[in-house]
């Protein structure tokens, strides 16, 4: 089999600049990638016919030995037809993303952010009173047996304060966390009823366009 | 073609059955967005009318393929390499009974639903045909007989799956729908550049004619082709590197759809890496791959099981987790694993299927699946907790049920393997099994354990769907009632892959007492996984018979040769 080198290039960089554009969060660019590589790969597809030749059409005076594989054309009809419902399907769905949100950005899973962010304050949280009780307990040892060695150093029970403030500051960065956290996911309701919330339904169908 | 066994009217029979599984639903669908969201009864009765239909027929075909051997059908009488060969063998045929059962009891769920909820326009006008184009999907990947056909089958599937998973189109499912329908979309294309590859390198797509020429081909160039094909199923098989988009876009869709998304798209993908790597790419070339894939796999799925507080979430990253019992037997490639991944297989489809529907009950009894809210439910509703017990257990491994005994095959045939990575994968399949007990106790301690909390024993609370007023221009037309604000919400802003039950996203109210028809079909589903320990002597039986097939690989070959 031989294959054509432009139509392999071409499809290779069809193929590149589409995954560019999958990369990107808001929709359009999205589709419009998954379009590129659709055509990209319609190309390889059609590379593997070989060399280009009659249509193949049996009639009198006709040599198969001229006519192009017709295959692989079946094959991108077939994957076209394809493409474009799933064309279809990714505009409604950026429009309808559009509606709910004022954009068309793919937005982070909340729940995943959700057991993240738990964990990631669970391992501080229980590594920093680790150490308060490390400090305290240390620091009850010294002022039992010597209390005078505790009056002077007082390094274990400045140690334990540090350790709280640090204590502290880490819930005070995970409640603003938190608040930021439920902000953002008001704010993508308030977007939402604001968008949809028009008494007149061509508003919810037009929007801006209008 | 009948192997001289049977009688040659009777194999044509059969034969002429073939694409019944993929035509019957499709002329279904079609006939179903003609009549729109008329004619109610009508509607359902064709669904439900055309679903036995189809297990009848894959009955018929797995009794004819086990006696007979492998049922060629012809599409057009075009012998391949031109025209489109269907093939039912013993692992099609397995495969289309279980998932023509497992639709069979998830669309009598939904009907229920849809009636429960007072929601007839959406099921019918958007949820039947869709569903029913799947089944037509899902069908055509068992039976095809080319790559190109598979590719068909997978894309029928997926299309219909995006607006299964948006239905309603609310922003949550919005939202899941663009990461699944992105990587869906993305696999797609790799699978089709892996096909022209093949076609390139091969020239032609009829497995039954691929064995022969990929084994003249050099050995890279055959490599080449069985890690793209690998990588292109391993995606919608959800194993372990390219399984993330899973937990994410799963549990957002309504219960129906996610319990059979769960149970059949992603063993779709399991049954695509079965038949390539038997019949197409033989040996243990990517064995240590698959092995160590199905490792990584199981670990890392179920870790993030434990982590989960919310139930769909949790069952969704079991699933992940035991997509790797399946993929351990696949890259074993002896006999014992391969018998055991297609018993696992088999079993996972049901066990899956029922936790994820009893999850959907759960949130119409309290609301939420958010495993922190929830408690109480075995005394609230015992019905419930036996439903959740029985497949959880199964799920777990616990002897005698059929997740014991599927496990038992793997491991056994891994020991019977012998190879270090084979017992490493015997221990992490043991450390799975029990932190899915773990995992599943935890459920079951927060959710159906500790005291009921007042919320619980209130039925009728609003389950709020993700959207409130999302009811389109039409009805905002007719009601036109003035905007009001949305009261402060008491719930707290905790888990939000919960709340939208329903089809349409509305909202709806949790009662104590359940539908009778979700609740009948999700009970069927609970005896259908007993069924497979009751019978798992002659199911053994068959899944060695069906891995003898796939080993030989003669036999298919031969069957679609002559035809």
């Amino acid at each position: 089999m031989s294959a054509t080198l432009a139509l392999v290039a071409c499809g290779g960089v069809l193929f590149a600049a589409g995954t560019a554009l999958l990369l990107a969060r808001p929709l359009t660019r999205i589709l419009l990638g998954a379009v590129l590589i659709g055509n990209g790969v319609n190309l390889l597809v059609l590379a593997t016919s070989g060399p280009a030749g009659q249509a193949a059409l049996l009639h009198p005076g006709s040599d198969p030995k001229d006519m192009a594989d017709p295959l692989p054309q079946a094959f991108i009809l077939t994957a076209i037809v394809i493409t474009l419902a799933v064309t279809a399907f990714l505009v409604t769905m950026a429009y309808r993303s559009w509606q709910h949100s004022g954009n068309d950005d793919v937005p982070d899973d909340m729940e995943d952010i959700r057991v993240v962010r738990r964990a990631t304050y669970a391992e501080e949280r229980e590594r920093l009173r680790a150490a308060y009780r490390r400090h305290r307990l240390e620091y009850r040892a010294l002022a039992h047996d010597q209390e005078e060695l505790a009056a002077r150093e007082h390094s274990a029970y400045q140690r334990m304060g540090t350790v709280r403030d640090r204590y502290k500051e880490m819930r005070r960065r995970a409640r603003a966390d938190a608040r930021a956290f439920r902000a953002r996911q008001a704010r993508a309701e308030e977007t939402a009823e604001e968008t949809l919330g028009e008494d007149d339904p061509w508003q919810t169908i037009l929007g801006a366009d209008r | 073609m009948s192997g001289g066994a049977g009688p040659p009217a009777a194999a044509a029979v059969a034969a002429g059955l073939v694409p019944l599984p993929v035509i019957l639903p499709l002329c279904a669908a079609g006939l179903k967005l003609a009549i729109g969201a008329r004619l109610e009864r009508v509607q359902r009765f064709i669904s439900a009318a055309v679903l036995t239909a189809v297990l009848v027929v894959s009955l018929l075909l797995l009794v004819a393929a086990d006696r007979h051997g492998p049922q060629v059908m012809f599409a057009g009488g075009w012998a391949p390499p031109v025209g489109i060969v269907l093939v039912a063998d013993r692992l099609s045929a397995l495969m289309l009974v279980i998932s023509s059962s497992v639709t069979l009891c998830v669309l009598v769920y939904s009907v229920g639903q849809g009636m429960a909820d007072n929601d007839e326009t959406t099921p019918l006008s958007v949820f039947h045909p869709s569903y029913l184009v799947l089944v037509a999907g899902v069908s055509d990947t068992f039976l095809a007989g080319d790559l190109f056909n598979l590719y068909v089958g997978f894309e029928l599937m997926l299309t219909a799956s995006y607006v299964l998973m948006t239905i309603g189109g609310t922003q949550a499912r919005i939202r899941a729908g663009a990461i699944y329908a992105i990587v869906s979309l993305l696999s797609s294309m790799l699978f089709l550049a892996a096909v022209a590859l093949v076609y390139a390198a091969a020239g032609t797509v009829t497995m039954a004619q691929l064995p022969a020429r990929l084994d003249a081909l050099p050995d890279s160039v055959g490599m080449v082709i069985q890690i793209a094909l690998l990588g292109v199923f391993a995606i919608k098989a959800a194993v372990f590197p390219m399984a993330a988009w899973l937990p994410d876009s799963y549990p957002t869709a309504p219960a129906p759809v996610t319990a059979v998304f769960a149970g059949l798209l992603t063993k779709v993908g399991v049954y695509a890496i079965l038949r390539t790597q038997t019949l197409l790419f033989p040996g243990h070339r990517v064995g240590d791959v698959l092995m160590t894939l199905a490792l990584l796999s199981l670990l890392v799925g179920i870790l993030g099981a434990v982590a989960q507080t919310d139930l769909k979430r949790l069952l969704s990253f079991t699933l992940v987790s035991h997509m790797g019992y399946m993929v351990f037997g696949i890259g074993l490639a002896t006999h014992g694993g391969i018998s055991g991944a297609v018993f696992y297989v088999a079993h996972h489809i049901t066990v899956q299927t029922t936790l994820f529907l009893v999850a959907g009950l759960i949130e119409r009894r309290s609301g939420t699946t958010d495993l922190q809210s929830l408690g109480g439910l075995a005394r609230l509703s015992p019905l419930l907790a036996v439903m959740f017990f029985v497949p959880a257990m199964n799920l777990a491994g616990i002897p005698p049920l059929s997740g014991f005994l599927g496990k038992l095959g793997l491991l056994r045939a891994g020991v019977a393997d012998g190879g270090a990575l084979a017992y490493v994968l015997v221990a992490g399949g043991t450390a799975t099994s029990l932190l899915t007990l773990y995992a599943l106790a935890k459920a079951w301690n927060l959710a159906f354990w500790r005291a009921p909390t007042p919320e619980m024993c209130a039925a009728g609370t609003v389950l709020e769907g993700a959207e409130e007023d999302d009811t389109g221009p039409d009805e905002a037309d007719s009601t036109h009632r003035p905007r009001r604000r949305r009261p402060p919400r008491r719930r707290p802003i905790l888990t939000r892959s919960g709340g939208a039950a329903t089809f349409g996203g509305q909202e709806i109210t949790t009662s104590a007492t359940l539908p009778l028809s979700m609740t009948a079909a999700t009970g069927a589903l609970v005896l259908f996984g007993l069924a497979f320990t009751v019978l798992a002597g002659p199911l053994f039986g068959l899944t060695d018979r069906a891995a003898d097939e796939l080993i030989a690989r003669t036999p298919y070959v031969e069957a679609v040769r002559e035809g």
